[in-house]
Protein backbone atom coordinates (compact mmCIF):
# COMPACT_ATOMS: atom_id res chain seq x y z
CA UNK A 1 0.00 0.00 0.00
CA UNK A 2 1.03 3.54 -0.84
CA UNK A 3 2.62 5.78 1.72
CA UNK A 4 -0.18 8.04 2.76
CA UNK A 5 -0.71 11.52 2.43
CA UNK A 6 -1.23 12.18 5.76
CA UNK A 7 -1.11 10.34 8.85
CA UNK A 8 -2.68 11.33 12.57
CA UNK A 9 -2.24 9.59 15.51
CA UNK A 10 -3.46 10.40 18.84
CA UNK A 11 -3.83 14.32 17.59
CA UNK A 12 -4.66 16.45 19.75
CA UNK A 13 -4.62 20.37 19.55
CA UNK A 14 -5.04 22.68 22.70
CA UNK A 15 -6.34 26.77 22.88
CA UNK A 16 -5.77 27.32 26.09
CA UNK A 17 -7.65 25.53 28.49
CA UNK A 18 -9.76 24.92 25.37
CA UNK A 19 -9.40 21.36 23.79
CA UNK A 20 -10.32 21.46 20.09
CA UNK A 21 -8.50 18.43 19.38
CA UNK A 22 -9.34 15.66 21.65
CA UNK A 23 -6.41 12.58 20.15
CA UNK A 24 -7.80 11.97 16.64
CA UNK A 25 -6.27 9.11 14.30
CA UNK A 26 -6.87 9.13 10.22
CA UNK A 27 -5.17 8.30 7.91
CA UNK A 28 -5.54 10.05 4.10
CA UNK A 29 -4.53 8.35 0.94
CA UNK A 30 -2.71 9.61 -2.22
CA UNK A 31 -5.43 10.89 -4.78
CA UNK A 32 -8.59 10.32 -2.42
CA UNK A 33 -10.63 13.20 -1.26
CA UNK A 34 -11.68 12.89 2.23
CA UNK A 35 -14.00 15.22 4.36
CA UNK A 36 -13.62 15.91 7.58
CA UNK A 37 -17.63 17.08 8.94
CA UNK A 38 -19.08 17.68 11.86
CA UNK A 39 -20.65 21.12 13.01
CA UNK A 40 -19.42 24.26 14.35
CA UNK A 41 -16.82 24.16 17.10
CA UNK A 42 -16.10 20.34 16.28
CA UNK A 43 -12.26 20.85 16.03
CA UNK A 44 -12.36 20.54 11.88
CA UNK A 45 -10.51 23.68 11.40
CA UNK A 46 -7.70 23.21 14.04
CA UNK A 47 -7.32 19.85 12.73
CA UNK A 48 -6.69 21.23 8.96
CA UNK A 49 -4.52 23.86 10.43
CA UNK A 50 -2.28 21.29 11.78
CA UNK A 51 -1.86 19.59 8.77
CA UNK A 52 -1.12 22.84 6.66
CA UNK A 53 1.95 23.30 9.07
CA UNK A 54 0.70 26.84 10.04
CA UNK A 55 -0.27 25.74 13.41
CA UNK A 56 1.63 22.83 15.63
CA UNK A 57 -0.29 19.74 17.50
CA UNK A 58 -0.35 19.82 20.88
CA UNK A 59 0.16 16.17 21.19
CA UNK A 60 0.16 12.68 19.25
CA UNK A 61 1.82 11.69 15.76
CA UNK A 62 1.11 13.87 12.55
CA UNK A 63 2.76 13.11 9.60
CA UNK A 64 2.24 15.34 6.38
CA UNK A 65 3.64 13.79 2.64
CA UNK A 66 6.21 11.94 4.70
CA UNK A 67 7.29 14.81 6.86
CA UNK A 68 6.75 16.37 10.20
CA UNK A 69 5.08 19.75 9.58
CA UNK A 70 6.87 21.35 12.94
CA UNK A 71 10.36 20.81 11.70
CA UNK A 72 9.63 20.48 8.37
CA UNK A 73 7.05 23.51 8.11
CA UNK A 74 8.39 25.80 4.65
CA UNK A 75 8.42 22.20 3.15
CA UNK A 76 5.01 21.22 3.72
CA UNK A 77 3.58 24.01 3.08
CA UNK A 78 5.58 24.50 -0.62
CA UNK A 79 3.56 21.13 -1.33
CA UNK A 80 0.38 21.92 -0.46
CA UNK A 81 -2.51 24.19 -1.19
CA UNK A 82 -4.89 25.73 0.80
CA UNK A 83 -8.52 27.23 0.66
CA UNK A 84 -9.36 29.20 4.01
CA UNK A 85 -12.34 29.19 5.19
CA UNK A 86 -12.68 33.02 5.17
CA UNK A 87 -11.60 34.32 1.59
CA UNK A 88 -8.04 36.05 2.45
CA UNK A 89 -7.16 36.89 -1.56
CA UNK A 90 -5.41 40.67 -0.98
CA UNK A 91 -7.75 43.13 -2.34
CA UNK A 92 -5.01 45.59 -2.63
CA UNK A 93 -3.61 43.72 -5.69
CA UNK A 94 -6.09 42.76 -9.10
CA UNK A 95 -6.94 39.26 -9.73
CA UNK A 96 -4.07 38.48 -11.87
CA UNK A 97 -1.80 40.15 -8.86
CA UNK A 98 -2.96 38.11 -6.16
CA UNK A 99 -1.51 34.98 -8.58
CA UNK A 100 1.63 36.38 -9.27
CA UNK A 101 2.49 37.64 -6.09
CA UNK A 102 1.49 34.06 -4.30
CA UNK A 103 3.26 32.41 -6.59
CA UNK A 104 6.41 34.65 -6.21
CA UNK A 105 6.04 33.56 -2.49
CA UNK A 106 6.81 29.84 -3.61
CA UNK A 107 10.24 31.06 -5.09
CA UNK A 108 9.47 31.00 -8.95
CA UNK A 109 10.54 33.12 -11.28
CA UNK A 110 8.84 36.47 -12.39
CA UNK A 111 8.33 34.53 -16.29
CA UNK A 112 7.19 31.62 -14.28
CA UNK A 113 5.00 33.28 -11.92
CA UNK A 114 2.97 35.32 -14.72
CA UNK A 115 2.70 32.26 -17.00
CA UNK A 116 0.78 30.02 -13.71
CA UNK A 117 -1.34 33.16 -13.32
CA UNK A 118 -2.55 33.44 -17.04
CA UNK A 119 -2.82 29.01 -16.87
CA UNK A 120 -4.83 28.98 -13.82
CA UNK A 121 -6.73 32.07 -14.44
CA UNK A 122 -8.26 29.94 -17.66
CA UNK A 123 -8.79 26.92 -15.07
CA UNK A 124 -11.32 29.10 -13.10
CA UNK A 125 -12.45 30.82 -16.29
CA UNK A 126 -11.76 34.39 -14.86
CA UNK A 127 -9.25 35.28 -17.55
CA UNK A 128 -11.18 37.99 -18.49
CA UNK A 129 -11.72 39.58 -14.73
CA UNK A 130 -7.47 39.89 -14.85
CA UNK A 131 -8.13 43.76 -14.24
CA UNK A 132 -10.09 43.42 -11.96
CA UNK A 133 -10.14 44.11 -8.06
CA UNK A 134 -10.74 41.96 -6.01
CA UNK A 135 -13.83 43.58 -4.53
CA UNK A 136 -15.37 43.69 -8.01
CA UNK A 137 -15.85 40.42 -7.90
CA UNK A 138 -18.82 38.46 -7.01
CA UNK A 139 -19.04 35.86 -4.18
CA UNK A 140 -18.50 32.85 -6.15
CA UNK A 141 -15.51 34.45 -8.40
CA UNK A 142 -13.71 35.28 -5.48
CA UNK A 143 -14.32 31.63 -4.47
CA UNK A 144 -12.88 30.28 -8.09
CA UNK A 145 -9.87 32.61 -7.61
CA UNK A 146 -8.87 31.31 -3.75
CA UNK A 147 -8.98 28.07 -5.61
CA UNK A 148 -6.52 29.16 -8.39
CA UNK A 149 -4.63 30.34 -5.40
CA UNK A 150 -4.12 27.38 -3.80
CA UNK A 151 -3.31 25.79 -7.23
CA UNK A 152 -0.64 27.77 -7.93
CA UNK A 153 2.60 25.71 -6.81
CA UNK A 154 1.07 22.60 -8.23
CA UNK A 155 0.61 21.14 -4.81
CA UNK A 156 0.24 17.08 -4.02
CA UNK A 157 -2.41 18.05 -1.12
CA UNK A 158 -5.09 20.56 -1.21
CA UNK A 159 -6.42 21.39 1.65
CA UNK A 160 -10.10 23.15 1.55
CA UNK A 161 -11.93 24.67 4.29
CA UNK A 162 -15.36 25.04 3.69
CA UNK A 163 -15.04 25.77 -0.57
CA UNK A 164 -18.66 26.43 -1.40
CA UNK A 165 -20.45 27.55 2.00
CA UNK A 166 -22.70 30.98 0.90
CA UNK A 167 -22.06 29.91 -2.99
CA UNK A 168 -24.61 30.21 -5.01
CA UNK A 169 -25.64 26.42 -7.13
CA UNK A 170 -24.30 27.45 -9.89
CA UNK A 171 -21.02 28.47 -8.17
CA UNK A 172 -21.24 25.17 -6.23
CA UNK A 173 -20.91 23.10 -8.81
CA UNK A 174 -18.79 25.03 -10.85
CA UNK A 175 -16.48 24.31 -7.35
CA UNK A 176 -17.21 20.42 -7.52
CA UNK A 177 -16.18 20.29 -11.08
CA UNK A 178 -13.14 22.22 -10.42
CA UNK A 179 -12.20 19.69 -7.68
CA UNK A 180 -12.89 16.45 -9.52
CA UNK A 181 -9.97 17.96 -12.13
CA UNK A 182 -8.31 17.80 -9.62
CA UNK A 183 -8.73 14.35 -8.37
CA UNK A 184 -8.49 13.29 -11.91
CA UNK A 185 -5.38 14.65 -11.88
CA UNK A 186 -4.60 12.56 -8.78
CA UNK A 187 -4.65 15.62 -6.69
CA UNK A 188 -5.35 14.57 -3.23
CA UNK A 189 -7.60 16.75 -1.50
CA UNK A 190 -8.65 16.85 2.06
CA UNK A 191 -12.44 19.41 2.61
CA UNK A 192 -14.36 20.49 5.61
CA UNK A 193 -18.37 21.16 4.81
CA UNK A 194 -21.58 21.38 6.24
CA UNK A 195 -22.86 20.33 3.43
CA UNK A 196 -23.84 16.54 3.71
CA UNK A 197 -24.77 16.33 -0.08
CA UNK A 198 -21.55 17.92 -0.87
CA UNK A 199 -19.50 15.39 1.17
CA UNK A 200 -21.67 12.21 -0.46
CA UNK A 201 -20.66 13.39 -3.82
CA UNK A 202 -17.21 14.29 -3.77
CA UNK A 203 -15.54 12.11 -0.88
CA UNK A 204 -13.75 9.36 -0.43
CA UNK A 205 -13.62 8.42 3.05
CA UNK A 206 -15.46 11.16 5.45
CA UNK A 207 -14.84 11.39 9.25
CA UNK A 208 -17.59 12.95 11.64
CA UNK A 209 -16.46 14.72 14.31
CA UNK A 210 -17.83 16.14 17.08
CA UNK A 211 -16.18 18.38 20.10
CA UNK A 212 -12.89 17.22 19.19
CA UNK A 213 -12.96 13.47 18.50
CA UNK A 214 -13.92 11.00 15.35
CA UNK A 215 -16.96 9.52 16.05
CA UNK A 216 -17.30 7.38 12.27
CA UNK A 217 -15.09 6.86 9.71
CA UNK A 218 -15.55 5.25 6.32
CA UNK A 219 -16.54 5.78 2.99
CA UNK A 220 -20.19 7.80 2.90
CA UNK A 221 -22.30 4.77 1.79
CA UNK A 222 -20.96 2.09 4.10
CA UNK A 223 -21.24 4.99 6.97
CA UNK A 224 -25.07 5.69 6.16
CA UNK A 225 -26.09 1.90 5.78
CA UNK A 226 -24.31 1.60 8.88
CA UNK A 227 -25.62 4.72 11.16
CA UNK A 228 -29.07 5.56 9.16
CA UNK A 229 -29.89 2.05 6.99
CA UNK A 230 -30.85 2.53 2.99
CA UNK A 231 -34.69 3.54 3.33
CA UNK A 232 -35.62 6.45 5.80
CA UNK A 233 -39.87 6.80 6.34
CA UNK A 234 -40.69 10.27 7.88
CA UNK A 235 -43.81 9.69 9.23
CA UNK A 236 -46.07 13.07 10.29
CA UNK A 237 -47.78 12.92 13.43
CA UNK A 238 -48.49 13.51 17.42
CA UNK A 239 -47.37 10.94 19.25
CA UNK A 240 -51.12 9.75 20.34
CA UNK A 241 -51.82 8.97 16.54
CA UNK A 242 -47.97 7.44 15.94
CA UNK A 243 -49.24 5.06 18.94
CA UNK A 244 -52.36 3.87 17.42
CA UNK A 245 -50.96 3.62 13.57
CA UNK A 246 -47.58 1.43 15.07
CA UNK A 247 -50.09 -0.40 17.00
CA UNK A 248 -49.50 -4.40 16.89
CA UNK A 249 -46.69 -3.40 14.29
CA UNK A 250 -43.61 -5.13 14.51
CA UNK A 251 -40.82 -2.83 13.82
CA UNK A 252 -37.94 -5.48 14.19
CA UNK A 253 -35.32 -3.61 16.37
CA UNK A 254 -35.34 -1.06 13.72
CA UNK A 255 -33.71 2.37 14.35
CA UNK A 256 -36.61 5.20 14.82
CA UNK A 257 -36.08 8.62 16.69
CA UNK A 258 -38.88 11.34 17.10
CA UNK A 259 -37.99 15.22 16.21
CA UNK A 260 -40.88 17.30 16.83
CA UNK A 261 -44.23 16.68 14.93
CA UNK A 262 -41.72 13.99 13.14
CA UNK A 263 -41.14 10.05 13.62
CA UNK A 264 -38.18 9.01 11.47
CA UNK A 265 -37.51 4.95 10.35
CA UNK A 266 -34.30 4.09 9.46
CA UNK A 267 -34.69 0.96 7.51
CA UNK A 268 -33.29 -1.90 5.37
CA UNK A 269 -34.49 -2.71 1.87
CA UNK A 270 -34.64 -5.89 2.35
CA UNK A 271 -37.60 -5.61 5.63
CA UNK A 272 -40.11 -4.59 3.62
CA UNK A 273 -41.16 -2.88 6.79
CA UNK A 274 -41.74 0.31 4.93
CA UNK A 275 -44.45 -0.81 2.23
CA UNK A 276 -46.35 -1.52 5.80
CA UNK A 277 -45.93 1.69 7.58
CA UNK A 278 -46.42 3.60 4.45
CA UNK A 279 -50.28 1.28 4.16
CA UNK A 280 -50.70 2.31 7.59
CA UNK A 281 -50.10 5.91 7.51
CA UNK A 282 -52.37 6.28 4.64
CA UNK A 283 -55.11 4.54 6.22
CA UNK A 284 -54.77 7.24 9.22
CA UNK A 285 -54.37 9.95 6.72
CA UNK A 286 -51.20 10.65 8.50
CA UNK A 287 -48.65 12.43 5.88
CA UNK A 288 -45.76 9.73 5.28
CA UNK A 289 -42.56 10.40 3.37
CA UNK A 290 -40.02 7.40 2.11
CA UNK A 291 -36.57 8.59 0.48
CA UNK A 292 -33.39 7.21 0.61
CA UNK A 293 -30.90 7.24 3.67
CA UNK A 294 -28.33 10.36 3.20
CA UNK A 295 -25.31 11.59 5.22
CA UNK A 296 -27.48 13.94 7.03
CA UNK A 297 -29.06 11.33 8.65
CA UNK A 298 -25.70 10.18 9.98
CA UNK A 299 -24.65 13.92 10.60
CA UNK A 300 -27.97 14.48 12.96
CA UNK A 301 -28.12 10.91 14.65
CA UNK A 302 -24.58 11.16 15.68
CA UNK A 303 -24.20 14.66 16.35
CA UNK A 304 -27.51 15.35 17.38
CA UNK A 305 -30.36 17.24 16.80
CA UNK A 306 -30.28 20.24 19.31
CA UNK A 307 -28.30 23.34 17.97
CA UNK A 308 -24.27 22.84 19.80
CA UNK A 309 -23.67 26.57 20.33
CA UNK B 1 21.09 27.46 -0.68
CA UNK B 2 22.49 29.26 2.63
CA UNK B 3 20.05 29.73 5.10
CA UNK B 4 20.76 33.27 5.71
CA UNK B 5 20.14 33.47 1.50
CA UNK B 6 16.95 32.29 1.68
CA UNK B 7 15.80 34.08 4.93
CA UNK B 8 16.26 37.16 3.01
CA UNK B 9 14.39 36.23 -0.12
CA UNK B 10 11.52 35.02 1.66
CA UNK B 11 11.92 38.75 3.53
CA UNK B 12 12.03 40.65 0.02
CA UNK B 13 9.17 38.58 -1.09
CA UNK B 14 6.83 40.04 1.13
CA UNK B 15 8.70 43.98 1.01
CA UNK B 16 7.84 43.09 -3.19
CA UNK B 17 4.23 42.43 -2.18
CA UNK B 18 3.72 45.94 -0.12
CA UNK B 19 6.08 47.73 -3.19
CA UNK B 20 3.45 46.45 -6.19
CA UNK B 21 1.00 48.03 -3.81
CA UNK B 22 2.54 51.41 -3.31
CA UNK B 23 3.70 51.13 -6.81
CA UNK B 24 0.32 52.45 -7.44
CA UNK B 25 -0.10 55.45 -4.82
CA UNK B 26 3.44 56.62 -4.64
CA UNK B 27 2.52 60.50 -6.31
CA UNK B 28 -0.38 60.95 -3.89
CA UNK B 29 1.83 59.59 -0.79
CA UNK B 30 4.78 61.72 -1.77
CA UNK B 31 3.07 64.85 -2.08
CA UNK B 32 1.46 64.04 1.36
CA UNK B 33 5.13 63.71 2.51
CA UNK B 34 6.21 66.67 1.43
CA UNK B 35 2.95 69.13 2.76
CA UNK B 36 3.05 68.71 6.31
CA UNK B 37 6.61 69.04 6.70
CA UNK B 38 6.40 71.75 4.34
CA UNK B 39 3.56 73.25 6.47
CA UNK B 40 5.79 73.47 9.78
CA UNK B 41 8.95 74.40 7.64
CA UNK B 42 7.26 77.64 6.69
CA UNK B 43 4.92 78.66 9.59
CA UNK B 44 7.89 77.82 12.09
CA UNK B 45 11.08 78.17 9.67
CA UNK B 46 10.79 80.77 8.00
CA UNK B 47 7.27 82.61 10.11
CA UNK B 48 8.26 81.67 13.84
CA UNK B 49 11.86 82.11 12.57
CA UNK B 50 11.88 85.74 12.49
CA UNK B 51 11.59 86.34 16.06
CA UNK B 52 14.10 83.41 17.17
CA UNK B 53 17.61 84.61 17.25
CA UNK B 54 20.12 82.60 15.25
CA UNK B 55 21.25 79.38 16.61
CA UNK B 56 24.80 78.04 16.59
CA UNK B 57 24.95 80.52 13.82
CA UNK B 58 21.88 78.74 11.90
CA UNK B 59 18.52 80.65 11.15
CA UNK B 60 15.77 79.20 12.61
CA UNK B 61 14.64 77.60 9.38
CA UNK B 62 18.01 75.89 8.69
CA UNK B 63 17.84 74.45 12.44
CA UNK B 64 14.94 72.51 11.85
CA UNK B 65 14.97 71.57 8.54
CA UNK B 66 17.26 68.32 9.11
CA UNK B 67 14.79 67.32 11.96
CA UNK B 68 11.64 67.54 10.06
CA UNK B 69 13.32 65.69 7.53
CA UNK B 70 13.67 62.58 9.95
CA UNK B 71 10.24 63.00 12.11
CA UNK B 72 9.00 62.26 8.00
CA UNK B 73 10.83 59.44 8.40
CA UNK B 74 9.67 58.53 11.85
CA UNK B 75 6.24 59.23 11.23
CA UNK B 76 5.97 57.20 7.52
CA UNK B 77 7.35 54.06 8.91
CA UNK B 78 4.97 54.66 12.30
CA UNK B 79 1.50 54.54 10.27
CA UNK B 80 3.39 52.50 7.78
CA UNK B 81 3.72 49.58 10.83
CA UNK B 82 1.17 50.41 12.52
CA UNK B 83 -2.49 51.15 10.78
CA UNK B 84 -0.72 49.43 7.08
CA UNK B 85 0.56 46.36 9.15
CA UNK B 86 -2.35 45.98 11.69
CA UNK B 87 -4.79 46.06 8.17
CA UNK B 88 -2.95 43.64 6.55
CA UNK B 89 -2.87 41.13 9.59
CA UNK B 90 -6.42 41.72 10.79
CA UNK B 91 -8.49 42.88 8.58
CA UNK B 92 -7.50 41.85 5.52
CA UNK B 93 -6.04 38.45 6.38
CA UNK B 94 -3.37 39.13 4.31
CA UNK B 95 -0.27 37.33 7.21
CA UNK B 96 -2.50 33.92 6.99
CA UNK B 97 -2.81 33.99 3.56
CA UNK B 98 1.57 34.99 3.36
CA UNK B 99 1.77 32.25 6.38
CA UNK B 100 0.26 29.54 4.55
CA UNK B 101 2.79 29.67 1.90
CA UNK B 102 6.54 28.79 2.53
CA UNK B 103 7.50 31.89 4.12
CA UNK B 104 7.64 32.10 7.54
CA UNK B 105 6.65 34.28 10.39
CA UNK B 106 10.29 35.58 11.17
CA UNK B 107 10.70 36.15 7.32
CA UNK B 108 7.04 38.34 7.39
CA UNK B 109 8.36 40.59 10.03
CA UNK B 110 11.31 41.05 8.55
CA UNK B 111 10.00 41.52 5.04
CA UNK B 112 7.29 44.11 6.82
CA UNK B 113 9.92 46.13 8.90
CA UNK B 114 12.07 46.44 5.45
CA UNK B 115 9.02 47.81 3.31
CA UNK B 116 8.45 50.28 6.42
CA UNK B 117 11.78 51.87 6.53
CA UNK B 118 12.11 51.97 2.23
CA UNK B 119 8.78 53.65 2.42
CA UNK B 120 10.02 56.03 5.13
CA UNK B 121 13.63 56.36 3.86
CA UNK B 122 12.01 57.14 0.47
CA UNK B 123 9.81 59.88 2.23
CA UNK B 124 12.54 61.13 3.78
CA UNK B 125 14.34 61.95 1.38
CA UNK B 126 11.80 64.00 -0.75
CA UNK B 127 11.93 65.94 2.38
CA UNK B 128 15.44 66.65 2.20
CA UNK B 129 15.20 67.72 -1.52
CA UNK B 130 12.52 69.99 -0.57
CA UNK B 131 14.90 71.89 2.36
CA UNK B 132 17.54 71.56 -0.43
CA UNK B 133 15.53 74.02 -2.96
CA UNK B 134 14.89 76.32 0.54
CA UNK B 135 19.27 76.68 0.06
CA UNK B 136 18.46 75.18 4.29
CA UNK B 137 21.26 72.27 3.17
CA UNK B 138 24.53 73.47 2.91
CA UNK B 139 26.74 70.59 2.71
CA UNK B 140 27.32 67.90 0.68
CA UNK B 141 27.58 65.47 3.83
CA UNK B 142 23.61 65.42 3.03
CA UNK B 143 24.10 62.43 0.78
CA UNK B 144 24.71 60.51 3.71
CA UNK B 145 21.03 61.33 5.31
CA UNK B 146 19.77 59.02 3.40
CA UNK B 147 21.16 55.75 4.87
CA UNK B 148 20.94 57.19 7.44
CA UNK B 149 16.91 57.71 7.07
CA UNK B 150 16.87 53.64 6.01
CA UNK B 151 18.31 53.34 9.35
CA UNK B 152 15.93 54.99 11.08
CA UNK B 153 12.90 54.10 9.41
CA UNK B 154 13.61 50.23 10.07
CA UNK B 155 14.26 51.13 13.69
CA UNK B 156 10.57 52.87 13.72
CA UNK B 157 9.05 50.57 11.77
CA UNK B 158 10.19 47.58 14.16
CA UNK B 159 9.22 49.41 17.06
CA UNK B 160 5.57 50.25 15.11
CA UNK B 161 5.24 46.45 14.52
CA UNK B 162 6.10 45.51 17.81
CA UNK B 163 2.92 47.22 19.15
CA UNK B 164 0.73 46.00 16.43
CA UNK B 165 1.69 42.70 17.38
CA UNK B 166 0.56 43.34 20.44
CA UNK B 167 -2.88 45.13 19.75
CA UNK B 168 -6.30 43.89 20.24
CA UNK B 169 -7.77 46.91 18.06
CA UNK B 170 -6.72 50.37 16.39
CA UNK B 171 -7.61 52.43 19.40
CA UNK B 172 -4.08 50.93 21.02
CA UNK B 173 -2.20 53.24 18.34
CA UNK B 174 -4.27 56.44 19.32
CA UNK B 175 -2.05 55.82 22.53
CA UNK B 176 0.91 55.46 20.89
CA UNK B 177 0.84 58.20 18.77
CA UNK B 178 0.11 60.46 21.57
CA UNK B 179 2.32 58.59 24.40
CA UNK B 180 5.36 57.83 22.57
CA UNK B 181 5.60 59.12 18.98
CA UNK B 182 4.17 63.43 19.41
CA UNK B 183 6.60 63.57 22.19
CA UNK B 184 9.85 62.29 20.73
CA UNK B 185 8.96 64.24 18.02
CA UNK B 186 8.46 67.65 20.11
CA UNK B 187 11.36 66.60 22.81
CA UNK B 188 13.66 64.85 20.46
CA UNK B 189 15.63 67.86 19.33
CA UNK B 190 13.90 68.71 16.44
CA UNK B 191 13.05 72.52 17.56
CA UNK B 192 15.02 73.28 20.02
CA UNK B 193 18.65 72.43 21.07
CA UNK B 194 18.27 70.02 23.87
CA UNK B 195 21.98 71.51 25.09
CA UNK B 196 20.36 74.19 26.67
CA UNK B 197 17.47 72.26 28.73
CA UNK B 198 18.39 70.82 32.55
CA UNK B 199 21.12 68.24 32.60
CA UNK B 200 18.59 65.75 33.56
CA UNK B 201 16.49 66.10 30.85
CA UNK B 202 19.42 65.79 28.10
CA UNK B 203 20.14 62.38 29.50
CA UNK B 204 16.62 61.44 29.52
CA UNK B 205 16.22 62.58 25.51
CA UNK B 206 19.60 60.09 24.73
CA UNK B 207 17.01 57.40 25.38
CA UNK B 208 14.66 58.87 22.80
CA UNK B 209 15.85 57.06 19.51
CA UNK B 210 14.83 59.86 17.46
CA UNK B 211 17.46 62.46 19.49
CA UNK B 212 20.09 60.37 17.65
CA UNK B 213 18.78 60.58 14.38
CA UNK B 214 18.14 64.51 14.70
CA UNK B 215 22.12 64.42 15.59
CA UNK B 216 23.02 61.99 12.72
CA UNK B 217 21.14 64.23 10.28
CA UNK B 218 21.59 67.67 11.28
CA UNK B 219 25.45 67.01 11.49
CA UNK B 220 25.51 65.74 8.21
CA UNK B 221 23.24 68.87 6.58
CA UNK B 222 25.69 70.87 8.54
CA UNK B 223 28.56 68.61 7.41
CA UNK B 224 29.85 68.87 10.73
CA UNK B 225 30.50 65.52 11.52
CA UNK B 226 32.75 63.89 13.89
CA UNK B 227 33.58 60.19 15.32
CA UNK B 228 30.69 60.52 17.34
CA UNK B 229 28.13 60.37 15.23
CA UNK B 230 29.22 56.47 14.76
CA UNK B 231 27.39 55.89 18.59
CA UNK B 232 24.16 57.19 17.58
CA UNK B 233 24.28 55.26 14.39
CA UNK B 234 24.74 52.35 16.80
CA UNK B 235 21.96 53.11 19.31
CA UNK B 236 19.63 52.86 16.29
CA UNK B 237 20.97 49.44 14.86
CA UNK B 238 21.34 48.25 18.83
CA UNK B 239 17.46 48.58 19.29
CA UNK B 240 16.59 46.95 16.05
CA UNK B 241 17.62 42.94 16.91
CA UNK B 242 15.41 43.42 19.74
CA UNK B 243 12.42 45.14 18.53
CA UNK B 244 12.56 42.61 15.44
CA UNK B 245 12.78 39.74 18.15
CA UNK B 246 9.93 41.03 19.88
CA UNK B 247 7.96 41.83 17.32
CA UNK B 248 8.21 38.24 15.70
CA UNK B 249 7.13 36.63 19.62
CA UNK B 250 4.14 38.96 19.63
CA UNK B 251 3.10 37.44 15.70
CA UNK B 252 4.00 33.82 16.74
CA UNK B 253 1.45 34.29 19.64
CA UNK B 254 -1.19 36.05 17.77
CA UNK B 255 -1.31 33.82 14.49
CA UNK B 256 0.04 30.84 15.74
CA UNK B 257 -3.54 29.26 17.03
Amino acid sequence: MAEPVVEATDLEKRHGDFEAVRGISFRIEPGSCFGILGPNGAGKTSTLRMVQAVSGPSAGRLRVLGLDPVSDGATVRARIGVVPQDDNLDPDLDVRENLYVYARYFRMSRAEAERRAQTLLEFVSLTDKSNRRIRELSGGMKRRLVIARALVNEPELVVLDEPTTGLDPQARHHVWQKLRELKDRGVTTAITTHYMDEAERLCDVVVIMDRGRIIATGAPAAIIREHAGEEVIELEASEEDEKKILDGLSLEGALTERTGDTRLFFLSRRSGLADRLIERARAARAPCLLRNASLEDVFLRLTGRELSE
Amino acid sequence: MSRAASFARNAWRVTMRNMLVWRRLVLPTSIGYVGEPLLYLVALGFGLGQVVPRLDGMTYAEFIAPGLVVSTVMYTATFECTFGSYTRMETQGTYDAILATPIAIGELVAGEILFGGIKAAFGGVIVLGVATAFGLVPSWWALGVAPVALLAGLRFSAMALVTSSFSKSYDVFNYYFTLIIAPMYLFGGVFFPLDRMPAWIQRAALLVPLTHVVTLSRSLVRGTVSAGLVGNAAVLVGFLCPAYFLAEYGLRRRLER
